[in-house]
């Protein structure tokens, strides 16, 4: 059955702020899902605590709003359990590499098969607008009583020393691009970052549409063209590890942490790294149990007729005296 | 032959095979057909601290260890500090010769509180602080001494042998103290070869080396100390009964009742559960494919929960197990598993807190933590199992609870368990059930609701990757697909949806897994988990004397069953609370339920396990004295 775009949507009242950068994100989501023609019951959405963290009751797959931080041990565990389904991760900066930050790092070691998408808006959105770990030192955004005084985490740098296999930057007013990320990211064989700059209108006044745009507020017309945004793919820039050898591996590490420093007049965007030569997770399992792929968690037989069906009795005969 | 009742004791750094020994010391004796209860004590600590290991041998069922030591065996001299006036008169001690003059300042293990404590003991006992200080005490007390040089031993097995590098080996000194032990007990040595071979199973070489010197070191024992009046021969052996560990019994009844995922954190005592479930992790099924328990190893508490809860929507059967100080980090977590009616069994191996405590020591301080755990008010169950055999079938009970009702569990066990080694009647698997309640395989219309209003008050579930099946979950307030709502008539709904679970609990859980009772008395006693094994044997020693004392064991601890301990309770006339913490939790249980006091308390906050002697003692105080409101039972190094 051939799904339509309006088959991931709920009904479900959206009540993020006019404006906020949010709803790109969620339509770049559905468009995804749509477009990869993912059967509905086989995709879950789980997210985090936030504004960003309502996403998942806003499309039409199961989805799990989880806990403040703690969105990537839910959706690893349901994906270890259930290697078939499509799983999404999605949450706030705050929730990510704040309070979650140690998930994101433990995360990026195992690389289980799923898409990780941050909804980089530098700010608590749902908490009034305090300091998120995106944030630059020494700005102030307008419901900051005083500037910034921590230094930011930089997400795709991190997500790259931590083992996340496929890093990548969108951007929630392209949704297109974002919608292309998005899919990359759910076919990439591991764990997929994507960081993905989102403007919030309401709390960060720096960081805005037309900050991006790198055009004065009034000037509509020019809003389309993101400015300060490039593409890495327009650049020839081949992210990429091709060949299971160390130097190879250590320079499309270091050309991606170098490109994620880039900020200011030109931010990339796209993808900035990506191996599929280090295994995921399923696969590491499946090498210690072999049947694993075709016999996961949730495909087993565990009993018959209400009688357990284990057999523990060779266990059992060594413990006989 | 009747009435072999001894209690055996090894002590020594850790490191330094004191557990190996035990090890084979339970199985020789399990095998020629005693019952064994064995106890480990460890420091938290790899190397060097104390251990000791303490193994009761009988020929009737017992639970519990009691405080007298009949034969020791000390390669260090720390043993003899710490423990030596264990042990009783016409008792023996096998301690290494060489030690005798080392003073209490030489080792620097033993602690100041301790050694003062000590020095203060032998300054009234007028000996010096020396090995042979202590010894001459005990001998005066009517212990026999039997030293033996063990370098010596080794010295003459490396020249029996013609093999020189033997005489270094002090890493045998455990397997030599066992085979002295065993030839001073007059037990037959067939049964020590055998144990050892299984016990050093794999490495060939050094289960041979060990059998020479263990026949070595028996012959000496058997030729040289001949005479001691206490003697284990061989009895008729029991058919289908197991030596087993601790964490065994949750350990297999994960993989009986179908867990297949687990994720866990490590920490004392509860990750020798997880590890002993990867170590299997291939499981075999009848009439199917190799099936397999998936067990993560995760980068704190807060992510194994998450996982667990995770993996449990996809309809797998998952658990994490843990103690106090990784339960504190779940809590948020467990509440969002109970206001979206997930069911995970969390097995919480307690041990002293508060905070890291005694890390390594037990105590039974987490009942009112595990029953308020979570912020705001949903169901879950605390169930509490009293011993290793027991926490077998209530793991699988546990996993049944959590399905049928779909709540959080939090199955109560202890360091105590945990560290104990005992012979019980082999598992039977073919008693337990698996229910899985209102799991739902199949879903035809596509009107599915999560959280649809029943009469029961209970949905039927779906989980991840069921057609027809799409749910939301959220740790908010949610109508009946699961999305949130602040509607305050929803909110009352669901409240009361969520909450009637409690009622169901007591309702449906067959009474004698609620509360089970070995009859009541005039004096009765109260009590959960693993102080069953203590009092029951109390109880026996009491009886012997024509003193009845009764016991209920409370297994289900919240929801309270308050009306069928209440009826227990009925015609009793003097409640006595047991339990391991300062407080008497179960106590403060019984009041805030039924509104009754507790007549006597019997606690015990030390981090060491009750034996059976100290609430046989503290019964008979209390007989003797009503106002003996409170006993506190410090017993143990
Ligand atoms: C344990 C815990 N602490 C604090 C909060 C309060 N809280 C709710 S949302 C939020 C921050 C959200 O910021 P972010 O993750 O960046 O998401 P955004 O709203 O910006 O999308 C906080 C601190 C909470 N829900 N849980
Ligand atoms: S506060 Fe910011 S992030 Fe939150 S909904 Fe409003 S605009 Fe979006
Ligand atoms: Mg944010």
């Amino acid at each position: 059955m051939v799904l339509k775009l309006s088959d991931y949507k709920t009904e479900v009242h959206n009540d993020w702020c006019p404006g906020c950068g949010d709803f790109g994100i969620v339509n770049a989501i559905q468009m995804a899902l749509a477009e990869m023609n993912i059967p509905k019951h086989k995709a879950a959405i789980f997210s985090g605590i936030g504004c960003s963290g309502k996403t998942s009751h806003f499309i039409n797959t199961y989805g799990v709003h989880t806990l403040h931080g703690r969105v990537l041990t839910f959706a690893q565990g349901a994906k270890i359990a259930n290697p078939e389904m499509t799983i999404v991760a999605a949450g706030g900066d705050g929730d990510g590499l704040g309070i979650g930050a140690g998930h994101f790092v433990a995360a990026g070691r195992r690389n289980v098969d799923l898409t990780y998408i941050i909804f980089d808006n530098g700010v608590y959105g749902l908490t009034k607008g305090q300091a998120s770990p995106t944030l630059k030192l020494g700005e102030k955004t307008k419901s900051l009583p005083t500037p910034n005084t921590n230094y930011n985490v930089n997400p795709i740098g991190l997500a790259v020393a931590s083992g996340f296999t496929f890093v990548a930057r969108g951007y929630s007013y392209d949704v297109r691009h974002l919608k292309d990320l998005i899919i990359a990211a759910i076919n990439h064989k591991g764990l997929a970052f994507l960081d993905v700059l989102q403007p919030c209108p309401t709390y960060n006044d720096i960081n805005t549409r037309d900050w991006y745009a790198g055009t004065e507020p009034t000037d509509d017309s020019a809003i389309q063209t993101h400015a300060r945004l490039y593409k890495l793919e327009d650049t020839g820039y081949d992210p990429v590890v091709h060949y299971s050898e160390e130097a190879e591996l250590n320079e499309k590490l270091s050309q991606a942490l170098i490109k994620s420093l880039e900020w200011g007049d030109k931010i990339p965007l796209g993808i900035f790294y990506k191996n599929e030569i280090i295994t995921e997770y399923g696969r590491r399992l499946a090498d210690k149990i072999p049947n694993y792929l075709e016999n996961p968690p949730v495909m087993q037989k565990i009993s018959s007729n209400g009688k357990p069906i284990t057999d523990i009795s060779k266990l059992l005969d060594s413990l006989q005296v | 032959m009747a009435n072999v009742d001894i209690s055996w004791q090894i002590g020594g750094p850790q490191g330094s095979g004191v557990e190996t020994a035990a090890n084979i010391f339970s199985r020789v004796c399990a095998r020629a057909g005693y019952q064994v209860f064995g106890k480990r004590e460890f420091y938290s600590n790899i190397k060097g601290e104390h251990s000791y290991f303490t193994v009761r041998v009988s020929d009737k069922k017992i639970h519990s260890n009691v405080n007298d030591v009949t034969v020791m065996v000390a390669f260090d001299a720390e043993t003899i500090f710490r423990h030596a006036d264990e042990l009783v008169s016409g008792g023996a001690i096998i301690y290494d010769s060489d030690i005798e003059n080392i003073e209490t300042k030489d080792v620097h293990t033993l602690d100041a509180y301790f050694r003062s404590r000590l020095h203060k003991y032998l300054d009234t006992k007028k000996k010096n602080y020396t090995v042979s200080g202590l010894l001459d005490l005990i001998k005066e007390n009517g212990v026999n001494l039997y030293p033996v040089s063990f370098r010596g031993i080794l010295d003459g097995l490396a020249k029996d042998t013609n093999n020189p590098k033997l005489k270094g080996m002090i890493r045998m000194f455990n397997v030599l103290g066992v085979s002295i032990s065993l030839g001073l007990l007059h037990m037959s040595s067939k049964q020590l070869f055998e144990s050892i071979e299984l016990i050093f199973g794999k490495k060939q070489k050094i289960a041979e080396i060990n059998k020479q010197l263990a026949n070595y070191a028996y012959n000496y024992a058997t030729a040289k100390f001949p005479n001691f009046k206490h003697s284990l021969a061989e009895i008729s052996k029991q058919s289908d009964t197991i030596l087993i560990q601790g964490h065994q019994g949750t350990a297999f009844g994960k993989m009986i009742c179908g867990c297949r995922f687990q994720a866990y954190y490590p920490i004392t005592p509860a990750s020798d559960e997880s590890v002993f479930l990867e170590s299997h992790e291939i499981l075999e099924i009848n009439e199917d494919r190799p099936g397999s328990t998936v067990v993560i190893q995760t980068e704190d508490e807060i992510s194994a929960i998450g996982m667990t809860i995770g993996s449990a929507l996809t309809g797998t059967r998952s658990s994490t197990s843990t103690s106090g100080p990784g339960f504190s980090l779940m809590s948020e977590s467990l509440g969002w598993a109970g206001i979206n009616e997930v069911p995970v069994v969390i097995t919480l191996y307690q041990r002293s807190g508060p905070s890291t405590g005694l890390p390594t020591r037990h105590g039974q301080e987490d009942l009112m933590f595990a029953i308020n755990a979570g912020h705001g008010e949903f169901p879950k169950i605390v169930y509490a199992s009293g011993d290793i055999e027991e926490s077998f079938y209530d793991t699988s009970k546990c996993f049944n609870f959590s399905d049928i009702f779909q709540v959080p569990v939090i199955h109560m066990m202890d360091k105590f368990l945990a560290s104990s080694v005992v012979t019980c009647k082999r598992l039977d698997p073919t008693k337990l059930k698996i229910e899985r309640g209102k799991l739902l395989d199949k879903i035809d219309t596509n009107d599915y609701k999560r959280f649809a209003h029943t009469e029961d008050g209970i949905s039927p579930r779906s989980k991840l990757g069921l057609e027809n099946g799409i749910f939301w979950n959220t740790g908010d307030e949610s109508d009946e697909f699961g999305h949130i709502t602040e509607d305050p008539v929803v909110r009352l709904q669901m409240m009361d949806k969520r909450l009637s679970r409690f009622s169901q609990i007591l309702k449906d859980i067959p009474k004698e897994d609620q509360v089970v009772s070995s009859g009541t008395q005039e004096y009765t006693i109260v009590s959960w988990g693993s102080t069953k094994g203590p009092i029951l044997d109390a109880i026996d020693m009491l009886k012997k004397e024509n003193i009845n004392v009764g016991f209920l064991q409370i297994k289900l601890l919240y929801p309270f069953p308050t009306d069928l301990v209440k009826s227990f309770l009925k015609n009793v006339k003097t409640i006595i609370d047991i339990e391991a913490n300062a407080t008497g939790q179960l106590g403060l249980l019984l009041k805030q339920n039924l509104g009754r006091e507790i007549d006597h308390h019997v606690l015990k906050y030390t981090g060491r396990a009750m034996t059976c002697t100290e609430i046989y003692d503290s019964i008979k105080k209390i007989l003797a004295n009503k106002e003996q409101k409170k006993v506190i039972l410090t017993h143990g190094a």
